[in-house]
């Protein structure tokens, strides 16, 4: 239903998306998963045809976003981050005024007004201004006219932003229900919303693409091995980080063994398993028996938390950590 | 053109739903109304005057009410104008539902048209409301209509040219104050250059004399139809609206 290939878009100074490609199946909810400013918004304007993209190409629903942007407007309903109402306008007039620029009239327009008042509960504030209705109905309202002409593809920007958790869970359910008649990408920095809602994930950081892989394979990549964080201290006021990983490594059942940090005499490890192993017992007896300290021994669960942070978090971290030996030093 | 309609319409709305609509209307009102009553104050000082001292000199309603009254009213509309146009684009920007607008299955230029028609309707019924004044003179007086009406299409004209200005500065920023600022400076700038004509005669005093929105009007006030007037406020009005569609491209291009 819609593929992207190599999709980039450069401003003057900064490349905000940086050859991107994915394809989504008709049907499908993704989730558009990255932190604020990863260029999730821009990739969406670029789908909606707001934006050209400065190379690569888009297609909606077989037709190019730069060659058929009226053909691929048609077919798309956009829920930008902020509901795009004007505040003088009643509720149904907006809606009206909405269905008639998508290209409905007559009857049939009064039917789907009807339909997505109904659908996106809002009937109760069809007479109301819509620069009186809280943030829940406007985000409601900006929902119904995404989906009032029927479209294939639904693109919402963060659409539950700025909402209370009743909101947020009447927003999830409501775009659940409208999966199955249209393809939707919806975007997010909230990982529990991709678990909860979207069967395919794409993750992107600084403008490039992470992973892209179906939450289901994500999940069981967090929950398969088991990941265990160590501290170890040297008794003597010393410690060599690469014997103590050595000694880890030789652990029966681990896979992997990361050091994070080490200050002075003390270090940091990440241990996984392998597989179905349970290796705590062994590291401890391990550690002490070599005659270290053994500071902390905590299971790291992988939730998609985790490897959402680990995906797109890998420079940051980096950065962090030189101050922190430095003041240590002092 | 359907779709500009559509646009056309919804401006109509935010015009008059506002209270916008019914203060500009109030305000131009009562200042062309002050207007008239002035010209007209004068015209009937004049003629008893004229009759005391027992001249014949013809008196002309045409020639002493109605042409300096449409030229201070094509004066005034400057004032206005900018007030009509600039929230056409800015509001969109700020508001974000330039988005709704840009991601719909309708061309710019179909938006462009819609809101510059729906300010040229909303300023053709200030002037509507000047025409009131004028209906006191039909009853009490003989005057000329077509030149009237000549002169009412001049200022339709005038108006529609600068509010296609006002438009694209409008789609220039996200600020009305900016916007509304901007377009009253540029349609002062437009009126004034004009005068250089008072005490220049080289070729760019006449270039700028040429410029002058204010000076094309005047055939129009007087009752002629000329076509090198027309012209030039057709010009400004298509150089406006294409300079607008120019304008949102380029918002696309680098937002």
């Amino acid at each position: 239903m819609i593929s992207a290939k190599d999709l980039t878009k450069r401003y003057a100074r900064t490349t905000a998306v940086d050859q991107i490609s994915f394809e989504v199946v008709k049907g499908q909810i993704v989730g558009f998963l990255g932190p604020n400013g990863a260029g999730k918004t821009t990739t969406m304007r670029m789908l909606t045809c707001f934006l050209p993209p400065s190379a690569g190409t888009a297609q909606v629903a077989g037709f190019d976003v730069l060659e058929q942007p009226l053909e691929v407007k048609k077919r798309i309903g956009y829920l930008p981050e902020t509901p795009p109402i004007y505040p003088e306008m009643e509720t149904a007039e907006y809606l009206k005024f909405v269905g008639k620029l998508k290209g409905l009239s007559g009857a049939k327009l009064q039917k789907r007004v009807d339909y997505v008042s109904e659908r996106c509960a809002i009937g109760d504030v069809k007479k109301k201004l819509l620069g009186k209705l809280s943030k829940g109905y406007r985000q409601r309202v900006g929902l119904a006219q995404a989906i009032i002409h029927n479209p294939d593809v639904l693109i919402l920007d963060e659409p539950t932003s700025g909402l209370d958790p009743k909101q947020i869970n009447e927003t999830r359910e409501l775009i659940k229900d409208l999966a199955g008649e249209h393809t939707i990408i919806l975007s997010t920095h909230i990982l529990p919303e991709v678990e909860q809602t979207c069967e395919q994930v794409i993750i992107i950081n600084k403008g490039k693409l992470v992973a892209t892989d179906s939450v289901k394979n994500l999940q069981a990549r967090a929950r398969g091995a088991e990941s265990v964080v160590v501290e170890v201290a040297g008794r003597a006021g010393t410690l060599d980080a690469a014997i103590v990983q050595h000694k880890l490594e030789q652990v029966a059942g681990v896979s992997r063994v990361l050091c994070k940090q080490q200050i002075d005499s003390r270090a940091v490890f990440e241990v996984e398993s392998q597989k179905g192993r349970f290796v705590r017992g062994d590291l401890a007896r391990t550690v002490v028996e070599s005659g270290w300290d053994l500071n902390e021994l905590r299971p790291s669960a992988m939730s998609l938390e985790e490897i959402f942070l680990q995906l797109t978090a890998s420079e940051v971290s980096a950065q962090d950590e030189e101050p922190v030996l430095q003041e240590v030093q002092q | 053109m359907r779709n500009a309609w559509i646009i056309c319409r919804k401006e109509l709305g935010s015009y008059f739903v506002s209270p916008v609509a019914y203060l500009l209307l109030t305000m131009f009102g009562l200042i062309c109304g002050f207007f008239f009553w002035n010209e007209l104050a004068y015209f009937v000082v004049e003629s008893i005057q004229m009759q005391m001292r027992g001249q014949n000199f013809p008196m002309n309603i045409n020639e002493q009410i109605i042409r300096p009254l449409l030229s201070n009213v094509a004066v005034i509309g400057l004032f206005f104008i900018p007030m009509i146009t600039m929230r056409l684009f800015a509001e969109e920007k700020r508001t974000g539902t330039i988005e709704l607008l840009a991601t719909s299955p309708i061309r710019d230029l179909e938006v462009i048209l819609g809101k510059w028609m729906a300010a040229v309707i909303l300023y053709a019924c200030l002037l509507l409301f000047t025409a009131l004044n004028f209906t006191f003179l039909f009853k009490y007086g003989n005057p000329d209509w077509k030149p009237l009406l000549i002169g009412y299409l001049g200022l339709l004209l005038q108006a529609g040219a600068l509010l296609a200005i006002g438009t694209f500065i409008s789609s220039l920023t996200k600020n009305q104050i900016i916007a509304g600022a901007a377009t009253f400076g540029v349609e002062l700038l437009l009126w004034v250059c004009g005068w250089v004509s008072g005490y220049e005669t080289a070729t760019w005093a006449k270039v700028l004399a040429y410029m002058s929105v204010i000076t094309h009007f005047d055939s129009f006030g007087r009752g002629v139809l000329d076509s090198k007037d027309a012209i030039y406020y057709v010009t400004l009005i298509f150089l406006g609206l294409f300079f607008t569609a120019r304008s949102m491209e380029s918002l696309r291009w680098r937002s």
